[in-house]
């Protein structure tokens, strides 16, 4: 049995530890366009501002890829799969045959149509070459602009300004972080950024990029009228899936790659898992691209386990973001932003803006699918366990959950005694 | 894998097993400079937490799941699954501190060091003779390390 993974992210490895939990054997190869074993992706924000060095950047040890016998092929691209006669054909000339094929490239940074946007002196931040790229421009450049004020363009923000650069985000909702947080949350991180000298402007945009004659970045010219000088402009809007590969191969691909519940494609043993997958999405029960890293990982996981043979579905993942801004700490869970008047909801929200902490519960139908906290973060996980495990919490359980917070001894006593303290021979993991 | 399984009927909610615990992750190895002077100094901590609400009290930490939440959660790659021992293993050099475990294991086994930007989970008293501290220590045989 031979598994082909194109991709060496974090859906990589999820894959590589599915597939091993049940086939020890089977021949792993790993096609990955970047020239590096896997990183973790989020850890460029940390290199870039000098928190970490190059050698912390790996998500498992030297010896792994041996270890679990993978064969590694990087610095390849893959530029044709055949599913008809299951070959992936590469850049370097080589043609890879496959018994089950996983795709799982990721995204790519999306650059929307500046006029100006051509050319030197733009940057996006989602891969290690752009994290290095900016570290030597750091210290020749005074002045970045961060086009998007969500989780990339915040962390390409904190990371240049702790390089020394001058740092202005624009954003275009009326609020930072307008995704996974909400206004009040947003706030309280705007409140950090412009603290240490980093400045935010909503409900604004760039119209247009302005070059000098030679052709270099001169400035923004914003949507309001102003013109904000700069020597870089860091696009940040996020990343759409990079489903070329599976389009041209004739695979179904509609925001992102169409997965089932065994996350595989249309195409016989070809399945998808992470960024580049439009996979089942708990809370709405729809299938839905969600690029979160635990996603990313448990798509790869249950790809894995199911190519090799394990008939186990992917129930589901849920968005999920945790993030610090200059020492407070974020965390934001499952829906958070119900729609307004949408009497299926119910949210409860206390807000201290002198402690710099927040906490917002979402219920819908007696139980709880979002959550965001700031500042006291520390029972996050407890309060994970109810969206993920879809608790119901009727009159007093939920009066309790808002009122003193999550508790183990909420749980349904059947589910909390599976979990912890099971019979012999029906332990469940 | 002989896993600790916490029992709630049996738990008085002493906290005898969170002060073995602290215990036996501290430099000293003695209770009383542990609980007296590491914790402030240095931020020693217990991996067990005593849960209670009106009379009913347990024990819980991390179970060391086969397909934890919180290895997919890792950013740095510091949370890993040891395939030989089956222990849910942390890394304290490759973490940054993000807190994306915490955010993830639903089961609360993960908290945040009180001092630095590292997590505090339990690790089975992997290199511990005689195994588990808080097993060893708890009066009421309401922790039991067992192969379920």
């Amino acid at each position: 049995m031979t598994y082909v993974i194109i991709g060496n992210g974090v859906a990589s490895i999820g894959a590589i530890e599915g597939i091993r939990r049940h086939d020890p054997k089977g021949q792993i190869v790993i096609i990955g366009a970047e020239d590096a074993a896997a990183y973790g992706r989020p850890l460029i924000s940390y290199l870039l501002a000098g928190k970490i060095g190059p050698e912390r950047l790996a998500l498992r040890g030297d010896d792994y890829y041996v270890k679990n016998g993978v064969e590694l092929k990087l610095g390849t691209t893959a530029t044709n799969i055949d599913t008809v006669k299951k070959t992936v054909t590469t850049d370097k000339g080589e043609t890879v045959k496959y018994d089950r094929l996983l795709i799982a490239t990721g995204g790519i940074p999306f650059v929307p149509p500046i006029p100006g946007v051509q050319g030197p002196d733009i940057y996006s931040f989602t891969t290690l070459a752009h994290a290095n790229t900016l570290i030597e421009l750091s210290s020749k450049i005074k002045r970045a602009i961060v086009i998007g004020g969500g989780l990339i363009g915040l962390k390409a923000a904190e990371s240049l300004h702790d390089r020394g650069v001058g740092v202005t985000i624009l954003e275009l909702a009326p609020r930072i972080l307008s995704g996974g947080f909400d206004e009040k949350a947003g706030k309280l991180a705007a409140n950090r950024l412009k603290n240490v000298g980093i400045e935010v402007n909503c409900g604004v945009t760039a119209k247009e990029i302005q070059r000098t004659k030679e052709g270099r970045v001169k400035g923004v010219l914003l949507t309001d009228g102003r013109f904000l000088e700069c020597d870089v402009v860091v696009v940040a809007i996020g990343v759409v899936p990079h489903s070329a590969l599976a389009k041209e191969a004739g695979i179904k691909v509609e925001r992102g790659i169409m997965v089932d519940g065994k996350l595989m494609t249309n195409a016989k043993d070809v399945y998808a898992a992470g960024d580049v997958a439009q996979a089942m999405d708990q809370l709405s029960g729809e299938h839905r691209v969600v690029p979160i890293w635990p996603n990313a990982y448990n798509q790869g996981y249950a790809s894995g386990r199911n190519m090799a043979g394990a008939k186990l579905p992917y129930l589901g993942g849920l968005p999920m973001n945790s993030i610090s801004f200059y020492g407070l700490p974020t965390i934001s869970v499952g829906t958070v932003n119900p729609p307004d008047g949408d009497k299926n909801y119910e949210v409860h929200a206390l807000l201290d803006e002198e402690k710099e902490t927040y906490r917002k519960l979402v219920f819908r139908d007696g139980k709880l699918v979002g959550y965001v906290l700031v500042g006291d973060i520390d029972k996050g996980g407890m309060y994970t366990a109810f969206i993920k495990f879809e608790m119901p919490l009727a009159g007093e359980a939920k009066d309790k959950l808002i009122n003193a917070g999550p508790e183990v001894f909420l749980w349904p006593a059947e589910l909390f005694d599976e979990t912890w303290n099971p019979e012999p021979a029906k332990a469940a993991r | 894998m002989k896993r600790v399984y916490p029992d709630k009927d049996f738990c008085i909610g002493c906290h005898i097993c969170e002060l073995a615990c602290l215990t036996a992750h501290s430099q000293s190895k003695d209770l009383i400079l542990a609980y007296t002077v590491e914790r402030g100094q240095s931020g020693a901590s217990s991996c067990k937490h005593v849960h209670e609400a009106g009379p009913t009290c347990v024990a819980l930490s991390c179970r060391h799941c086969d397909e934890p939440s919180c290895v997919a959660a890792c950013i740095s790659g510091a949370l890993q699954k040891d395939p030989e021992t089956g222990r849910t293993v942390y890394n304290r050099d490759k973490c940054v501190g993000c807190w994306s475990c915490l955010m993830a294991c639903p089961y609360g086994a993960i908290a945040r060091h009180p001092l630095e930007a590292k997590i505090v989970k339990c690790d089975l008293c992997f290199d511990r003779p005689g195994g588990p501290a808080c097993v060893a220590a708890c009066p009421n045989k309401a922790l039991k390390q067992e192969e379920r």
